[in-house]
């Protein structure tokens, strides 16, 4: 892809290993543990929340329930683009009702996807709590919403596409900066 | 995708498993607490139905509304010129409404077609049976049941063997099928008597035959079709009962098909004429599925049809401007 | 008043002059060797000049569909097709099937004046099939009726189809069949084959029309009579033609420019545009129709011209009028099928537009040879230039052009009716300017 060549990398594997453990210790102080729910939002929230999951069970020593939660039918931008093909939504066995739900994003930016991932989960269940958990904050937020456990600030300008790879899909992981992007930038 | 869905010729393999991908995902919704997505908040779906036909205007009715889309139910009565207003002034009449996707059955073959290509009406036209022509949504809530049952609710239907039983001729749901079918890779064999096949289904991706009893030890899916009584005077067929016993599917008939073999019905049926009401109601019969299935393909075309960018030359095409990233 | 056509190819050949004073042709001479003596000069520009066409197969709708057709707009159309005499079809509203239908006919067609209009009688009356009308006095009206037809509806009635032609013999009258056998044809909505079978639509067997061909060709034989088959459209139809021809049976036929040129897969669309009865038909019965016409097994083309008003289209297949225009782009379109492809020469096209249409309805003013003394009932056509056919700009009053947006090569640039243009450079010249 000629946009990656524009693209310079500002996170390498290692940073995003750390971040993830980061998070993942995070997330265990501060719901201590229990009643954790982690729904990632595909396409890269899935393998991060998988990841989290992973590092939290190493730490709590009992596996917790992860799921994804596809938010392309809550989308506000849906009649900009034409119908795209839906992500898989996998709620674990167990549901969501009065669990803490960590939604887990790899990219937060305006925060219309986690507004879209929070209709969704109002008609899925009734969650304790929801918090969230993003590898990387780029700013410039269009609606009222923070993430609860970030991985990397990432001060960026408009124009820029933050672009983060992760070895499940792309075969390598670490968090891109640079130009226009053929293929937009998912939040 | 195309912007009308009127034949399923109009689908080819990756719209076809596109449908059947999104409708297995939205299949999920009738289980949750809330049984309804945002996703077509605003817009006006109208089921235009010249037809009775109660069953597949609700399953549209139902998917519509799971979608969250206004739905309009327009039952007109009767086509012909010398009854009631022409399908053009009805159209009309719905484009003034703002109708976004036009529902339409209709009595005569082409209908829908003109309805989408006559310039009466600027939205979506989705077929939901012409005459004796098409169905394509039934073919695919069939294809949906089959493979949920067969190819573990993924995939193609590459390798099935499926047996489609009846009157051809007077038959929308067979020749839906039959394209839909081949699109997917199935084998597609057609069994009635000679005068309910159409002059030309030499030409169809299938193969045809007269004898019901040779097809089913091989058959995956078994698929009777409706019979009306009333054919008989047209003299197709000397009476109900030597029908019955030549092509209908009996309790013995039933005993040669395999253990994982399936048995399909579009409905409504007539017990003892096509069918055996002993088969109907047999767990082989996943007649009662195919109807719940239906809802969640219907959603599927009318999420697919509707749900992305409207472009002002009417395809779903790539827009001229990219969206701002959500 | 009397012109010079300078330059023009009778029967495309070598280039003459020629003159036409008091409605005949008063000279033929070398291009550029008659004076114009205060004659109107014709520029013909090395353009074909054919005997005015004659149809045999024209619906003028009036009375009773004004609002598809009438007499005078038919026969605007008529002009601008090149033609000069057309046989205006029965199955008007009341229907041709007395005296007093035909004459009216007749009579509106003299007033129009933009060509000869010869009425067809009803066979039965009401075109009910039951009962013969009263051909007689049709034949001996002013209307001088000589062709039969119940034209949209077949005489399927063995019997008095006999009766028919035998009645007929009386005054060299022409049963016109409209072979469509209508048990097979119960509901019919295009050729029966793979397009309907993959459409949906109600099949018209091939066999329906070629059932009845076969019956009435063996009907005539035995009662010694004269039959003409109206829009052949299928292979089969041809060969039984051909059959019965070389049996020495006194059977006509006709072809339709359409079923010259559209086959069935224009259905697909569901345009009720292409909705005409006989159906349009495969590729391989168009070649048939073609080969039949080229070797005179088809003795002649007929437009079957049938308008029909907007909303009679504009609707569900199932529910359209059939029917489709033909006049104006008749000549056109035997051009493009059958000239262009070396099928037909220009004496080949005269004979089956003029002369053998004339022949069949006992035209003793058309369809003559381009000879000096003979009426001057001429057409002036262009065969190089090409158009695209544009349903709004036609004399007809209704728009079913099945060619629509098509590209046809020839054009008519004029028409001269008994003497006088009826069309010149391409557009009708205004009758009160003769």
């Amino acid at each position: 892809m000629s946009a990656n060549q524009e693209m310079r990398p500002v996170l390498d594997a290692a940073d995003v290993g750390r971040a993830l453990t980061r998070i993942s210790h995070e997330i265990v102080e501060r719901t201590r543990g229990g009643d954790v729910v982690l729904l990632g939002i595909p396409t890269r929230g899935v393998p991060i929340a998988n990841r989290i999951g992973e590092r939290i069970a190493d730490v709590v020593g009992h596996q917790i329930p992860v799921g994804s939660l596809d938010i392309t039918m809550y989308r506000d931008d849906l009649r900009l683009r034409p119908a795209r093909a839906l992500e898989r939504t996998e709620l674990p066995p167990g549901g969501i009702d009065g669990a803490v739900v960590v939604l887990v994003d790899d990219v937060l930016f305006s925060g219309r996807t986690i507004r879209a991932a929070l209709d969704a989960l109002g008609d899925i269940g009734r969650p304790r709590s929801v918090q969230l958990a993003v590898l990387v904050d780029r700013g410039h937020r269009e609606l009222p919403i923070r993430a609860d456990y970030v991985g990397k600030n990432l001060p960026t300008s408009l124009r820029e596409n933050v672009r983060v790879q992760l070895v499940e899909i792309d075969g390598v992981d670490g968090v891109l900066l640079g130009g226009p992007d053929e293929e937009g930038t998912p939040e | 995708m195309k912007r009308h869905l009127l034949s399923a010729a109009d689908l080819d393999l990756p719209d076809a498993l596109l449908i059947l991908d999104t409708a297995a995902e939205l299949a999920a919704v009738a289980d949750r607490p809330v049984k309804k997505l945002p996703t077509l908040r605003g817009r006006t779906v109208v089921n235009l139905f010249f037809e009775d036909s109660t069953r597949t205007r609700i399953s549209f009715e139902a998917a519509a509304k799971r979608l969250s889309a206004d739905v309009i139910n327009f039952a007109a009565k009767g086509s012909s010129v010398s009854k009631g207003e022409s399908l053009k002034d009805t159209a009309l009449t719905l484009e003034a409404m703002g109708a976004d996707a036009v529902v339409i059955r209709h009595s005569a073959s082409g209908a829908p077609h003109r309805l989408a290509t006559s310039g009466w009406i600027r939205g979506s036209v989705v077929n939901a049976g012409d005459g004796t022509h098409e169905h394509p949504t039934q073919a695919l809530l069939d294809a949906f049941t089959m493979r949920r049952h067969l190819a573990g609710g993924v995939g193609d239907l590459a390798g099935l063997d499926v047996v489609i039983v009846g009157d051809v001729l007077h038959s929308r749901v067979a020749r839906s099928n039959v394209l839909l079918l081949r699109t997917l890779g199935a084998k597609v064999t057609l069994i009635a008597p000679p005068t309910l096949l159409p002059v030309g289904v030499e030409l169809w991706p299938c193969s045809v035959s007269y004898d019901l009893d040779s097809s089913l030890p091989t058959a995956d899916v078994v698929m009777m079709l409706r019979v009306q009584r009333e054919r008989m005077s047209a003299a197709y067929f000397p009476s109900a009962r030597e029908y019955s016993r030549r092509y209908g599917l009996d309790v013995n008939r039933m005993k040669l098909l395999q253990p994982h073999t399936i048995v399909m019905h579009p409905g409504p049926m007539n017990r003892g004429m096509e069918i055996a009401a002993e088969v109907a109601d047999s767990p082989r019969s996943v007649i009662v599925e195919q109807v719940t299935n239906g809802v969640s393909v219907r959603m599927a075309v009318l999420y697919l049809l509707l749900g992305g960018s409207e472009l002002s030359d009417g395809s779903n095409g790539v827009p001229v401007s990219e969206g701002r990233p959500l | 008043m009397s012109f010079v056509l300078r330059n023009v190819r009778p029967l495309g050949g070598a280039e003459v002059d020629i003159r036409i004073s008091a409605g005949r042709i008063s000279a033929i001479e070398l291009s550029g060797t008659i004076a114009t003596d205060g004659a109107i000069e014709v520029l013909g520009a090395g353009m074909v000049l054919l005997p005015g066409l004659v149809d045999l197969h024209t619906h003028l709708r009036e009375p009773g569909r004004e609002d598809a057709e009438t007499v005078e707009t038919g026969t605007r159309a008529a002009a601008l097709g090149g033609f000069t005499a057309v046989h205006a079809m029965a199955n008007t509203d009341p229907v041709a099937d007395t005296a007093g239908v035909v004459e009216q006919v007749w009579r509106l067609g003299r007033a129009s004046g933009w060509c000869d209009v010869r009425p067809v009688g009803a066979v039965t009356l009401g075109l009910a099939g039951s009962q013969l009308a009263e051909l007689g006095a049709m034949a001996d009206s002013p209307a001088a009726v000589r062709v039969f037809s119940d034209d949209g509806k077949c005489v399927w009635d063995a019997v008095i189809m006999r009766r028919a032609l035998e009645y007929v013999k009386a005054f060299d009258g022409v049963i016109a069949q409209h072979a469509q056998e209508p048990r097979l044809t119960e509901g019919a909505q295009m050729n029966e084959g793979a397009m309907s079978a993959l459409l949906g639509l109600t099949g018209w067997p091939a066999v329906a029309e070629e059932a009845i061909i076969a019956r009435d060709v063996l009907l005539t034989e035995h009662v010694r009579s004269r039959l003409h088959v109206c829009h052949v459209s299928t292979a089969g139809s041809v060969e039984i033609i051909r059959w019965a021809k070389s049996r020495g049976i006194d059977v006509t036929a006709e072809v339709t420019p359409h079923h010259l040129l559209l086959t069935d897969d224009l259905v697909a669309t569901y345009d009720p545009r292409y909705k005409v009865n006989p159906p349009l038909r495969t590729a391989a019965d168009v070649e048939a129709l073609r080969d039949g016409l080229a070797d005179g097994t088809i003795d002649a083309v007929a437009t079957d011209h049938a308008p029909h008003p907007i909303e009679d289209k504009d609707c569900e297949w199932a529910d359209a009028s059939p029917g489709m225009l033909g006049l104006e782009d008749a000549l056109a379109v035997v051009n493009t099928t059958m000239v262009e492809s070396g099928r037909l020469d220009w004496a080949g096209v005269a004979a089956r537009m003029s002369v053998a249409p004339a022949g069949i309805g006992r035209l003793s003013e058309h369809g003559r040879p381009i000879a000096v003394g003979e009426p001057a009932n001429l057409v002036i056509f262009d065969p190089s230039a090409s158009y695209v056919v544009d349903p709004n700009a036609g004399a007809s009053r209704s728009r079913n052009n099945p060619y629509a947006g098509r590209e046809l090569t020839g054009r008519v640039r004029a028409t001269f009716l008994h003497g006088d243009p009826t069309v010149l450079d391409g557009e009708l010249v205004a009758r009160s300017n003769v």
